[in-house]
């Protein structure tokens, strides 16, 4: 016959309270308070010229900002001291010229940060990583140059052909471009947002190549040998397990990489021809972005218009200042850091 | 023999003699039973890979040759390049899948995919070093280009009068200065913001980090407004070298944050468990721990500000004459030289704004060459100089602590 038994639990006191945390009193001596008082005066240095930057750029906007409201951001022409003036234009072909730029950074940079985490062999990833850094540490008149006398002569070809073929898509339109004529137009290709772009793009891609390189580099290896043991080719094993991991890392080290796009002044100045109109068309002649208005502008311009230009600043200033805030938290919060138990 | 039969004789011994002691018997295994076993490769690459890679390369060309020279009417060497890699993409694949089943297509496919684009990354790096070695390379075999300046030379002069010795002393000088303002206040906030932590602490961590953002433009537009036009002094050498101090100082606070974060605490511990104040802890211990990766900050930084033309061009104004003095009247860099060099339609201009291009490149090359080799070693690795060094220090310190004490010298 069956006895049923019961399970016993033991009834054990409940602990009476919980004890009180220690309270730990630091005690310095006079020696360590004066180092931290002069440390934290660095400190409070630093932080004074930084603030006195922004604040001093914010005040001195405010005359012209104060005059136009609102349609400051809309306004297309520059000519502050009629009262007409505006950034609509400007901060549009820097957005233009910086997506561009983006969108022939990511895919460079991604694969050379994958190649050179995944693919190449390991007696050459130092090398190569020094090769990426070393090309952003490269300064950007050098790479104006390039772009004005090596890179433009040969890209012409391919942006006639592009917008012959794939004119139908506004943004590759080109006005001003007899495309079927014998003596096609090459000056209608030149100085285009499209040039100013790519010569970006190669500024940025190593920026945004070390920020994804260093985040795949944390890719716990458990989970990379597992999916190699469960049958995954190596693009498999990058596709399930390293693209997801870094996503974070990869979203991150995008926006750094737009954040300087947006700022760049002196490849975009030598690039560009300057103009005013509202257009999206990136491979016709003719552009703008707000740091060349302010290189070129800011010689002639009046106090007032120095304030004008000194808003168009802040403008710049604040959406590089918001893209840089979303892209380091991005990569504070991607997984990197946290490991498979593997 | 299979395993059924062995394993029915064994049964059959079980059952009918009990009295015999059951043996263990071991199934055997014939070989012929087991699948062949391959060893999988995932890296490298093959004799048949080489070949596919190859002979697709090779058609490719030839089929672009054949579109661009005859059948249709493209042109330009970008284009050539990009219409050779996508038929080399279709043909390698093909080739791939004769042999292989899709996801190792697939794989080889991205993983050319991937090598192109590093190769890409690498062969713009040497196109643009390249084009601007070549393009100077007239002017920078003259020796007028180091030990003149650019006041006896007129546009149309040739390349055998006149230099840039002006700009090179003058961007030594505006970094030199730059160096020595955010250099010393750069490492004491990273200390600062590694050594405390409270409120204050992360204010300055984020207001740095947002400064990291500020296009450099506006460093030159804040000093030229301020400077300039408010304080009413002239363009000069330390006007150029303030708005390129604002622009390196959250990059060198920055980097060298990271570097001294990295300084393990076991270390800090013990020199306070010694008895060392805190100045001595950061002195003697956490600086000299980080000390290779702070030397890789600040010429990184250091880098970055001699490259920079925008803040230089609002602020130290224009010369073709030698200036030693930051102080007063126009002193130019070598970014600004190039950039006004090659606004000018002159040929003999253009060769000259690439030589000086090409002298500030090198000299970025070489301080970032400087910073690799001094930031390759990890924190807290000696060189057998800096370890000699530290040893003869603590033998001192001993022979100071306990005199009678016996040392073996080495």
């Amino acid at each position: 016959m069956l006895t049923q038994t019961e399970t016993f639990v033991p009834q054990t006191e409940p602990e009476s309270r919980e004890p009180d945390p220690r309270t730990i009193n630091t005690v310095r001596d006079r020696n360590d308070r004066i180092f931290r008082v002069g440390l934290s005066s660095t400190g409070i240095a630093v932080l004074a010229i930084m603030v006195a930057v922004g604040v001093f750029l914010g005040v001195q906007a405010f005359d012209a900002l104060s005059e136009t409201g609102v349609s400051f951001l809309t306004t297309t022409e520059w000519e502050p001291d009629r009262g007409r003036f505006g950034i609509g234009s400007v901060l549009l072909g820097t957005v233009l010229i910086a997506l561009v730029a983006i969108a022939i950074a990511i895919p460079i940079s991604l694969g050379t940060a994958l190649f050179i985490t995944n693919i190449a062999p390991a007696r050459f990833r130092g090398i190569l990583v020094s090769l990426v850094d070393l090309m952003a540490a490269v300064p950007s008149v050098v790479y104006g140059l390039w772009g004005l006398f090596f890179f433009q002569p040969g890209v012409i070809g391919l942006s006639r052909w592009i917008s012959t073929w794939f004119g139908w898509i506004p943004i590759f339109s080109v006005e001003g471009a007899e495309s079927n004529s014998a003596l096609p137009n090459a000056s209608a290709f030149t100085a285009s947002a499209f040039i100013a772009g790519v010569v970006v793009a190669l500024m940025v891609m190593p920026i945004q190549s070390s920020v994804m390189r260093e985040v795949f580099s944390q890719v716990p290896l458990g989970e990379r040998e597992g999916a190699f043991a469960l049958g995954a080719t190596r693009w498999g094993a990058i596709r399930v397990v390293s693209l997801p991991f870094a996503r974070g890392g990869i979203i991150g080290g995008t926006m750094l990489g737009l954040g300087r796009a947006l700022g760049e002044t002196i490849a975009v100045l030598l690039i560009i021809s300057p103009s005013f109109d509202i257009k999206f068309r990136i491979l016709e002649t003719g552009g703008n972005s707000v740091s060349s208005l302010i290189a070129l502008g800011y010689k002639e311009a009046s106090s007032f218009g120095l304030s004008a230009l000194m808003a168009a600043g802040l403008a710049l200033f604040a959406m590089t200042l918001v893209v840089n805030f979303i892209a380091s938290a991005f990569v504070a919060r991607s997984r990197s850091g946290a490991s498979s138990e593997a | 023999m299979t395993i059924l039969e062995k394993s029915d004789s064994v049964g059959d011994q079980v059952g009918n003699v009990e009295s015999q002691r059951p043996k263990t018997t071991l199934p055997q295994i014939s070989p012929i039973a087991l699948p062949p076993s391959n060893t999988r490769r995932i890296a490298g690459i093959s004799r048949e890979d080489l070949g596919n890679i190859l002979g697709a390369g090779a058609s490719a060309i030839a089929v672009t040759y054949l579109l661009f020279g005859l059948l249709a009417p493209l042109q330009g060497s970008v284009g050539f390049v990009v219409v050779a890699f996508f038929i080399f993409l279709g043909l390698y694949a093909l080739l791939v899948s004769l042999t292989n089943p899709s996801p190792i297509v697939v794989d080889k496919v991205m993983t050319a995919i991937l090598a192109a684009s590093g190769a890409l990354a690498l062969a713009a790096l040497a196109s643009v070093v390249a084009f601007t070695l070549w393009r100077g390379r007239d002017a920078l075999v003259t020796w007028n280009l180091y030990t003149e300046d650019m006041s006896e030379a007129g546009p149309a002069d040739p390349l055998s009068v006149g230099g840039i010795q002006h700009s090179i002393i003058g961007t030594l000088i505006i970094i030199g200065i730059a160096i020595v303002l955010t250099v010393p206040l750069g490492i004491a906030c990273a200390v600062f913001l590694n050594e405390t932590r409270g409120r204050f602490n992360r204010l300055v961590r984020t207001v740095v980090d947002a400064m990291s953002a500020l296009p450099s433009i506006l460093a030159g537009l804040f000093i030229f407004a301020t400077f300039i036009l408010i304080l009413g002094l002239p363009r000069s050498g330390l006007a150029a070298a303030l708005a390129v101090s604002i622009m390196m100082l959250p990059i060198i606070i920055r980097s060298a944050d990271v570097v001294i974060r990295l300084v393990p605490g076991n270390l800090r511990e013990a020199s306070a468990s010694l008895g060392a104040p805190e100045r001595r802890t950061v002195w003697h211990v956490v600086l000299p721990t980080a000390r290779p990766g702070l030397g890789t900050a600040v010429i990184l930084g250091v880098a970055r500000g001699i490259g920079e033309t925008a803040p230089v061009l609002l602020t130290s104004g224009f010369a073709s004459t030698l200036n030693v003095n930051p102080l007063r009247d126009p002193m130019v860099s070598l970014p600004l030289s190039v950039f006004e060099f090659v606004q000018s339609p002159q040929p003999a201009l253009i060769a000259r704004g690439f030589a000086t291009a090409a002298v500030l490149m090198v000299l970025v090359l070489v301080l970032f060459a400087v910073a690799r080799l001094i930031g390759g070693r990890p924190a807290g690795q000696l060189s057998s100089r800096q370890r000699k060094r530290a040893e003869s220090r603590s033998l001192r310190d001993l022979k100071r602590i306990e005199p009678d004490i016996e040392t073996e010298q080495s």
